[in-house]
């Protein structure tokens, strides 16, 4: 079932892929994590949870998956049900991965914008510090000069400091001021003061709110424009101011109202304070003013405002600008570019005031860091925000997506898998459906076939039957031919039946085998006899059996001949010149043999051309297995393959006709049958058959040249053991054939220029003993006198030689019919086909020959015509037709056996069959009294019991006799059952044999289950007899005793 | 001399035709076969066994036709009874008349047993009066002081 397959396959890719998935899952989660501890830490938790997750899911998809399987399995009525549960699952699934792709993607974006903040705030709060770090720096060098001028200005009488030096003083310390533009210092002057201080510095007070609102450059800067301060409860004029701002001096501070502001708040507090931004009078930017008071004395830190302003002495400031000093910092640190700066002073809430830094941001993002520049009045923060906007998160984007193609890929990959299965299952029922019908179908054609020619097959025995008596009543002549001509087609309807018959048996597997031994060369010998008249004159059979071939093989050898008769009767119908030839082999000897015997495919045996013989063979499995030890199971113990070769040089089989050549009542043409007859069912049967006997069968064929059918056929071999079989091969002849027809040790010359030809010209006289000598060439022998002193005894020559050279033969004869006359003259031998010897006839002959010798060679026939030719008597050719009967004799010889038969007349030809054969016995008339005779232990060898017999038949009386046989033996003390089992086997073990008229397959199988030993047919048949009898007789008593 | 080898030929042209007429066939050679010194009248005393058998079969059947509901199958078991016999002793067309007459038997064909009864009745007369012939030649033979001379 690929069924499995397939979904196996699917759960594994799906497993596979979801662990990624899995994976790619947890990985970004770590990630996430790792990347923001503080935040992440209920994500975490989530997700912990989350792994369980995809476990529980896995568990119930699989039971999912299993659950599909039982629904397919409980049959096609739940196939839509698991249809639209799938479509639901694919959609869930689709929604479910659409969910976690968005999840994933907020995830990740969220990840990165959080990294965004992040970022932003460390760098605006490392701006912020920077800022007020240097900004306090600054502040501290101002108090620093503060105290400066409280210790050399008022400290000292007088003072150590005029507007010259502090202008140089501060000068030269301005690189530890950085960001203040200017320092300068104003004295509190009481009104009841000012008129002496006014005179002591040589200027008047001037106020300065009337300027403060334009701006003035120090081009045009004019002292006379600033106006005298009005009177005032007290003043703070600027006495020092570095050169920088040295335009202040004598200007009131406290006119100012940022400055009075600031002094006064200075001068509460004792720390310093600033000033709200203001633009500055010259350079027209953005600062702030940080004032400083300076104290007579050191006051307490508890000291009230009031205290403080009694011991003023004055105010020292300091410019501070803003811009430049955020630009300055800026420049020190990278990435300035990415981030803009706005600096605020939010004293007054509702109103912050810019100090730094313009709105060109198009990010909302926003970090707001507070900066403290010491003062506690005023309140300033930095205001942080990205240049540019937040770049959209692609990378989350692209995981998410990716993520969801992934799961509509997989997803789909299911969902198509799902529905591929569910057609191809659709199909596979289908499929069987239809197969099913289409055995149905070949069933019932099989069984009608067999029913039909059985049933046809019976009245036809009647009408043969009357035919035949018809013939016996008196008719005229034309009334005979009628009858006559009936008569054979009614045999040849009958023969067809059986063929139809076979064919049924054979596909409805009713066909077995029989396994007895026989020998391979005289079933070649029959099948060549059987076609010798059939064959066209100008057609040679022969044929040829290597020597390697046992002589006695088991396997069953009709259905042996069947096919070889098959395949010979093939190539007759369709061979008008040349050749059939039929070759034996062992499969091993032609698989090792490399010689390229074919390679002369013009030098064939009657010189025309032939198809490869290799080619016919080549895609059998045998040979395309290495070795053979990979064997296929036999039923034999000791297998051997033959190789069968039928070669024809007939018309050959159309190109477009090879491919059904096997198929069953198919022929090449439809006109085929009417020419050459047959129903087209021979090579399917052979082919069958061939398959039963665990061989293959394959052709070659060429149009116009001619066609080989191999086939290979495993079949036991007759010599148990391997060795003997070896030595029995090297003088078989001399054993086995050479007694019988006096011709052993015998020399033969033959002449015959075809290689072929002569290699089976041999095999036949070699098989009779006789020792043969091959030469090709008439003017070879002619030239060569020393065959002449040879000892030969007889000369075969070719009929081709003969008629090409008639006078060089006769040379030949009257060379052989003089040489020494101290022993018989060789006889001269002709081998000739029918055509030949039409011809031959006319020529002259005497006692030496020219004899002639027919085609087709065959044992017998040949021996017969050498014997009579060499005047060899015929005395022992009956002995070889005899030995079934002799060695019948030697089994049977004094043994005991009953007959039982109710038919005196069937009784009486039984008995005095065996009795010739040497046997004592005894005859009985029914059932019953062969029981009454059969009282083990017993007295008899062997019985043979007719099966049909009133009131008891054979097998009710066999089944009698085997219950008391079991009887006894179960009353037998144990040790009288082991002590002689052989000898005493026999005496509760009676060997009975079936007598039986029809001889169906059947009925034999029907005998062994009945407790029978075998059947033998009726009107005893001396070979049959043999072969059932000598499996219970092992040799004759004489010799056991 | 003349006379013997006469006889002879006539006997064996007589007996030739038996075969070739398939009253009789290989089976009757093989019983032939069968008869040696040890028993020198096994043929003739089988055949007589067979024509006693065929006799009360013949007229089994006969009175089995006569009643009023035909026994098939008892006709049958009786023909098969002659078969038996008949191919035991080489009987051919006795044989073959069996087979035509069982395929009777087995299609309940009653004009059909009618039909082979008569058959077999005749072949079995002929078979008698063949063999009759056959065994008085061969008696004449034997008296003549000749050979039987053995079936090519």
């Amino acid at each position: 079932m690929s069924l499995f397959h397939v979904l196996g396959f699917g759960l594994k890719v799906g497993h596979l892929v979801w662990l990624l998935c899995c994976s790619l899952v947890s990985l970004l989660s770590n990630n996430w994590v790792a990347g923001d501890g503080g935040v992440m830490g209920t994500k975490a938790s989530f997700l912990g949870d989350g792994g369980k997750v995809p476990l529980n899911w896995l568990e119930k998809f699989l039971g999912n998956v299993y659950k599909i399987h039982q629904h397919y399995y409980q049959g096609s009525g739940s196939k839509k049900v698991g249809k639209t549960w799938w479509r639901k699952l694919f959609f869930a699934w689709i929604m479910v991965w659409s969910v976690i792709s968005l999840w994933v993607f907020w995830g990740m974006s969220s990840q990165a914008a959080d990294k965004r903040k992040e970022t932003l705030v460390s760098m605006c709060d490392e701006r912020a510090r920077m800022l007020q770090d240097q900004f306090n720096v600054s502040m501290n060098h101002v108090q620093a000069m503060s105290i400066l001028i409280s210790t050399f200005h008022h400290g000292k009488y007088p003072s150590a400091i005029d507007q010259a030096t502090f202008a140089r003083y501060t000068e030269r310390t301005a690189f530890e001021r950085p960001l203040t533009s200017g320092v300068a210092y104003a004295v509190k002057v009481l009104h009841s003061e000012r008129e002496e201080f006014e005179r002591q510095q040589g200027w008047k007070i001037k106020r300065m709110d009337a300027h403060v609102q334009k701006p003035v450059h120090k081009d045009n800067y004019e002292a006379e424009v600033y106006e005298l301060s009005p009177v005032q409860e007290e003043y703070a004029p600027v006495i020092f101011a570095q050169d920088t701002i040295s335009h202040i001096i004598s200007l009131d501070m406290l006119s100012g109202k940022e400055d009075r502001e600031n002094i006064l708040r200075a001068r509460d507090s004792g720390k310093g304070v600033l000033t709200a931004p203001f633009r500055l009078l010259k350079t027209n930017s953005l600062g702030v003013i940080l004032t400083f008071a300076v104290y007579k004395k050191d006051l307490l830190p508890n000291a009230t405002p009031e205290d403080r302003i009694k011991e003023t002495y004055g105010y020292l400031g300091g410019v501070f600008h803003i811009e430049s000093l955020v630009e300055k910092l800026l420049q020190q640190l990278a990435s300035k570019q990415t981030i803009v700066v706005n600096v605020y002073d939010i004293t007054n809430h509702s109103h912050p005031i810019s100090m730094y830094g313009s709105d060109v941001s198009y990010d909302v993002l926003e970090h707001v860091s507070s900066l403290n520049f010491g003062d506690p009045f005023r309140m300033h923060e930095m205001r942080c925000r990205f240049k540019l906007r937040a770049p959209l998160p692609w990378l989350a984007i692209f995981t998410s997506i990716g993520i969801l193609v992934i799961a509509l890929l997989i997803g789909h990959i299911f969902y198509a898998t799902m529905n591929r299965i569910a057609k191809v299952e659709d199909d596979f029922y289908k499929m069987m459906g239809l197969k099913k019908r289409a055995e149905d179908a070949d069933v019932a054609k099989s069984q009608f076939l067999a029913t039909v020619s059985h049933e046809i097959r019976t009245p036809m025995n009647g009408v043969l039957g009357m035919l035949h008596m018809l013939m016996d009543t008196n008719l005229d002549i034309t009334q005979q031919d009628y009858v006559r001509t009936a008569q054979a087609s009614g045999k040849a309807l009958v023969s067809l039946m059986n063929e139809v018959l076979d064919q049924a048996k054979i596909e409805s597997g009713k066909i077995e085998l029989e396994a007895v031994q026989f020998d391979v060369r005289s079933i070649l010998d029959d099948v060549l006899s059987l076609f010798s008249g059939k064959s066209q004159d100008k057609v040679e059979l022969a044929a040829f059996i290597s020597d390697k071939v046992p002589s006695a093989i088991i396997g069953d050898p009709g259905r042996f001949r069947q096919i070889i008769t098959n395949l010979v009767g093939n190539s007759i119908k369709f061979t008008e010149r040349g050749h059939i030839f039929v070759t034996v082999h062992l499969v091993e000897e032609v698989m090792s043999s490399v010689e390229p015997e074919m390679e002369l495919s013009r030098n064939s045996l009657s010189g025309y051309p032939v198809s490869d013989r290799r080619r016919s063979w080549e895609k059998f499995r045998t040979f395309n297995q290495d070795g053979s030890n990979m064997r296929f199971s036999s039923p034999f113990s000791n297998p051997i393959s033959l190789i069968v070769s039928v070669e024809d040089t007939g018309v050959g089989i159309p190109l477009e006709a090879q491919a059904r050549v096997f198929t069953p009542y198919m022929q090449v043409r439809p006109s085929i049958s009417r020419t050459h007859g047959g129903t087209g069912i021979g090579l399917s049967i052979s082919k069958c058959l061939v398959g039963l006997m665990n061989g293959e069968i394959g052709f070659v064929s060429t149009p116009k040249v001619g066609s080989t059918f191999t086939f290979t056929a495993v079949f036991g071999n007759g010599c148990p053991v391997s060795g003997e079989c070896k030595s029995w091969q090297v003088n078989r002849r001399s054993v086995a054939v050479d007694e019988s027809y006096g011709f052993h040790g015998m020399n033969a010359l033959v002449i015959d220029s075809r290689p072929i030809r002569a290699k089976v010209t041999r095999y036949h006289l070699q098989r009779l003993g006789i020792c043969v000598q091959v030469l090709s060439d008439m003017s070879h022998v002619l030239s060569d006198t020393s065959i002449c002193n040879m000892k030969v005894n007889m000369v075969l020559v070719e009929w081709e030689i003969w008629d090409k050279d008639p006078s060089s033969l006769a040379i030949l004869r009257d060379r052989l019919r003089n040489t020494a006359e101290s022993r018989v003259p060789p006889k001269l031998f002709i081998l000739a086909n029918s055509a030949g010897s039409m011809r031959m006839s006319s020529s002259a002959s005497d006692a030496f020959g020219p004899f002639v010798l027919m085609k087709p060679l065959r044992v017998s026939m040949m021996a017969a015509s050498l014997q009579r030719a060499m005047g060899i008597g015929n005395k022992t050719s009956n002995c070889n037709g005899d030995s079934p009967s002799v060695s019948l004799r030697n089994l049977l010889q004094g043994r005991k056996i009953l007959i039982v038969d109710d038919n005196r007349v069937n009784l009486r030809v039984a008995e005095g069959a065996l009795k010739k054969y040497g046997a004592d016995v005894v005859c009985a008339g029914s059932g019953k009294e062969a029981i009454s005779l059969l009282k083990p232990p017993h007295n008899f060898d062997a019985c043979f019991m007719d099966i049909q017999m009133p009131d008891k038949d054979g097998f009710e009386t066999t089944k009698e006799i085997r219950q008391m046989e079991r009887a006894y033996r179960d009353s037998l003390p144990l040790e009288d059952l082991f002590s002689d089992s052989r000898d005493q086997s026999s005496k509760w073990h009676l060997p009975i044999l079936a007598m039986t008229a029809d001889v169906i397959h059947a009925t034999h199988e029907k005998c062994l289950e009945k407790g029978m030993n075998g059947h033998v047919s009726k009107p005893f048949e001396a070979e049959q007899l043999y072969r059932e009898v000598s499996r219970f007789f092992h040799s004759s008593p004489d010799q056991n005793e | 001399m003349d006379i013997l080898a006469q006889l002879v030929e006539r006997f064996v042209n007589y007996r030739s035709s038996l075969y070739s007429d398939s009253i009789l066939d290989d089976q009757f050679t093989e019983l032939l076969k069968l008869q040696d010194e040890s028993n020198p009248d096994f043929v003739v005393e089988v055949a007589s066994l067979f024509f006693q058998d065929a006799e009360k079969i013949i007229n089994n059947i006969a009175s089995a036709l006569k009643q009023g509901p035909v026994d098939f199958k008892q006709i049958d078991a009786n023909v098969h009874q002659l078969k038996g016999s008949s191919s035991s002793i080489g009987a051919g067309r006795v044989k073959n008349t069996c087979v035509a007459f069982r395929a009777y038997c087995e299609s309940q064909s009653f004009e059909g047993c009618l039909r082979c009864l008569q058959q077999v009745r005749h072949e079995c007369t002929l078979l008698k009066s063949k063999l009759d012939m056959l065994f008085m030649l061969e008696q004449q033979i034997l008296t003549a002081g000749g050979s039987i001379p053995p079936i090519k």
